[in-house]
């Protein structure tokens, strides 16, 4: 990295001020070089500490079931506050305004059907993933693979949000030049996560995101005061300043700059909010979070405290999106990166005082590093979640139908610190293909999935006594293959100049959410293959569900 | 919890519920080896199992606590869903009128994205505390008599 800058940094005495710019990038970029490293260090330090000699899949999967819940909401909010909410969204409200706030309330009021859904009753009724409760009262092998398999996807798109959340930040750090570094960025933060689950398991996973999220929360309310400070709290100042460096007036405070024109924009819109509010239930490495403390009611607790600072960070997010609108203008954000992913570090360079000034470097290299630990964290977790799914999921089936007679604990640990790695690399070699992408539509289609294939399944299961093990493959695969099939002829794979493959165009599917036909279809398909089921469903084992999830009796 | 796995072989003649709890989860009942050396017996402990889980279900007590959880939770769900939807169909149905200043530059448009974050706010305070007055003692009794009869 250094290497690269040293030439520019020997040209410093032409004084230009291009070249006074240049000379605060090598600044920031020692200084965010030594705070990431740092970070980098501590967590390695705790995922060796922590890692110690714990083996059995207790420990790997759940971290021991001990967790507070205040520890555990911290960690929610780890799992949730994604590079897609910090960088992504930001930036859509730096260059979009409204329409970027649509989707901070949607990732918000989600929780409410988590809290009051899912949180309590899944813990209850799993042991470590989706298809525990699932197979609390289906046929165990196939709703095991569908869940596995559509869990496993979910993760893998999820992932690929945030290590192009990596990618676009270090091109920035990188003064927006160098590909390569941007590859090895990827590949540097793949193989972090990988060490962090392999070697951590759930325990290290954990304290890392309490970790983060104190560091995210800390750097968002720094530097909201600081926006806020400069308008002397003046929020209608704000607004205004904000309206007017974004170029669009008045416009940028309503909705419809980004989803207003056409019809079909407007459903794109509709599309992406539903996803955001169903998806949030269906996110495997959400809910694999309530299986680490020991009870509902501390399930329920944790929720409560990720709600708080889920809700005080996107409120702050909204302060920064328009800070940057105001102070930095929505031009300069977009002619940074076009999908606005660095719309934060810029603003964050502007409030310490500009390219070149010390104060700005500081600022930079913080925010630059604390956005690095967001995704490290998240990414983190995502991996530990789709290896619980492979190893306890996928590999545990098969397993258990060809030799019955196993040590299940340590092998299915190590299948899934095998699996952590593929998964790391399978992550990392689509992130290269999908690098001009925005985070923040690549994390919305990652919910779209979740709420089509994960939701549907998990809310029948808990709630409806006639649902049957036909209906519930049918519901995993009625959401997961319409879901894929339409990312995939959407506008976001193909045909267009922010799609992976712009020069061919087999965009049949003109949104590029595709919730608003996915995820009715998961409904349906579960409703369908439970009409169409050869045998009732088994009212005893209805009855154990229902009374395990209410009650906890029974529960690991 | 580090010295039992859960995932492991099924311990008999402990007398700790939770322990107890870990062992006759349905995994291990299904796909581990059978505890028992005769399989008779084992459908009959599973035959046994269900029947106590069946006559919990029908309970009063149970009745009562899902009554209890199911009069909060679903209206509550179904209520900020409904009130979600409309915010985005105002959204983009009616951009006149989230565009409507309210007061300086706030429209209302922000005034219904901080209702949005308010109602979540407030009715997750409100559910956290219905779930603690109204349901977890009777949950936790349900539990432990539960456990015992299963076992």
């Amino acid at each position: 990295m250094t290497g690269r800058i040293e030439p520019t940094a020997g040209q410093v005495h032409q004084a230009s001020v291009q070249l006074a710019a240049r000379h605060s990038v090598v600044g920031h970029q020692a200084l965010a070089l030594a705070l990431f490293t740092a970070f980098v260090s501590i967590t390695l330090a705790i995922t060796v500490w922590v890692g110690r000699g714990r083996r059995s899949s207790e420990e790997f999967f759940s971290g021991g079931r001990l967790f507070s819940p205040l520890e555990n909401g911290f960690a929610i909010s780890g799992d949730y506050l994604s590079a897609g909410s910090f960088l992504g969204v930001s930036g859509l409200i730096a260059l979009y305004g409204y329409d970027g706030v649509l989707y901070l309330v949607g990732f918000f009021v989600a929780w409410l059907g988590v809290l009051m859904l899912v949180a309590e009753l899944v813990r209850n009724c799993g042991r470590f993933t989706l298809a525990d409760v699932l197979s609390a009262r289906m046929s165990e092998r196939p709703v095991r693979i569908a869940a596995g398999i559509s869990s496993i996807t979910v993760a893998v798109l999820y992932l690929v949000a945030q290590l192009v959340g990596a990618g676009s930040l270090v091109s920035l750090l990188l003064d927006g030049e160098a590909a390569h570094a941007r590859t090895w960025t990827v590949v540097g933060v793949g193989a972090l996560m990988v060490f962090y689950v392999v070697f951590g398991g759930m325990r290290a996973t954990t304290w890392i995101q309490v970790v983060k999220t104190a560091l995210l929360l800390g750097g968002s309310a720094v530097l909201a005061f600081l926006v806020l400070a400069r308008f002397h709290g003046d929020v209608g100042a704000l607004l205004r300043a904000a309206a007017h460096g974004s170029g669009h007036g008045a416009a940028y405070l309503r909705p419809g700059l980004k989803y207003g024109g056409s019809p079909l924009a407007r459903l794109d819109f509709v599309s992406l909010g539903l996803a955001l509010v169903l998806g949030t239930a269906g996110l495997p490495h959400i809910l694999v979070r309530f299986y680490t403390v020991p009870t509902a009611r501390a399930a329920r607790r944790s929720v409560v405290w990720a709600v708080a600072l889920i809700g005080a960070f996107y409120l702050m997010t909204m302060v920064l999106g328009l800070g940057a609108a105001a102070l930095v203008g929505s031009g300069a954000v977009r002619a940074s990166n076009a999908a606005g992913n660095t719309a934060v570090p810029l603003l964050a360079l502007h409030l310490g005082g500009g390219a070149g000034s010390t104060g700005g470097t500081v600022l930079f290299a913080v925010v630059g590093s604390v956005a690095f630990a967001t995704i490290l964290a998240v990414v983190a977790g995502l991996t530990l979640a789709s290896s619980a799914s492979v190893a306890h999921d996928l590999y545990g089936s098969v397993r258990r139908h060809y030799a019955p007679s196993g040590t299940p604990d340590a092998r299915e640990v190590a299948v899934a610190r095998l699996a952590a790695a593929a998964i790391g690399v399978v992550a990392i070699v689509l992130t290269l293909y999908a690098q001009e992408l925005n985070v923040a539509v690549v994390v919305g289609v990652a919910f779209a999935v979740a709420a089509s294939a994960n939701l549907p399944v998990l809310l029948l299961t808990l709630f409806w006594h006639r649902f049957t093990t036909r209906g519930a493959v049918w519901a995993v695969y009625g959401g997961l293959l319409p879901s894929v099939a339409l990312v995939v002829l959407s506008p976001v794979v193909s045909g267009g100049p922010g799609a992976i493959f712009p020069r061919i165009d087999f965009a049949w599917f003109p949104l590029q959410n595709p919730g608003i036909v996915s995820i009715p279809l998961g409904f349906l398909a579960g409703w369908l293959g439970t009409v169409l089921s050869p045998v009732p469903a088994d009212p005893g084992r209805h009855a154990e569900v229902e009374v395990r999830s209410l009650t906890g009796a029974g529960a690991a | 919890m580090d010295e039992h796995d859960g995932g492991g072989a099924v311990r008999l003649g402990v007398a700790d519920p939770w322990t107890e709890a870990l062992a006759v989860g349905p995994w291990e009942e299904r796909s581990g080896p059978s505890p028992d050396p005769e399989p008779a017996a084992a459908a009959r402990r599973e035959c046994d199992r269900t029947a106590v889980y069946r006559q919990v279900q029908a309970g009063e007590a149970f009745q009562e606590v899902r009554r209890r959880y199911r009069r909060f939770a679903f209206p509550a769900v179904g209520a900020c869903l409904v009130w979600y939807l409309l915010y985005v169909t105002a959204a983009i149905m009616a951009p006149g009128l989230m565009g409507r200043p309210v007061a300086g530059a706030v429209n209302v448009a922000m005034l219904a994205a901080l209702a949005q974050f308010t109602t979540t706010f407030l009715l997750t305070w409100a559910y956290a505390r219905h779930a603690g007055q109204c349901r977890d003692q009777a949950a936790l009794e349900l539990r432990w008599d539960t456990q015992e009869r299963v076992r």
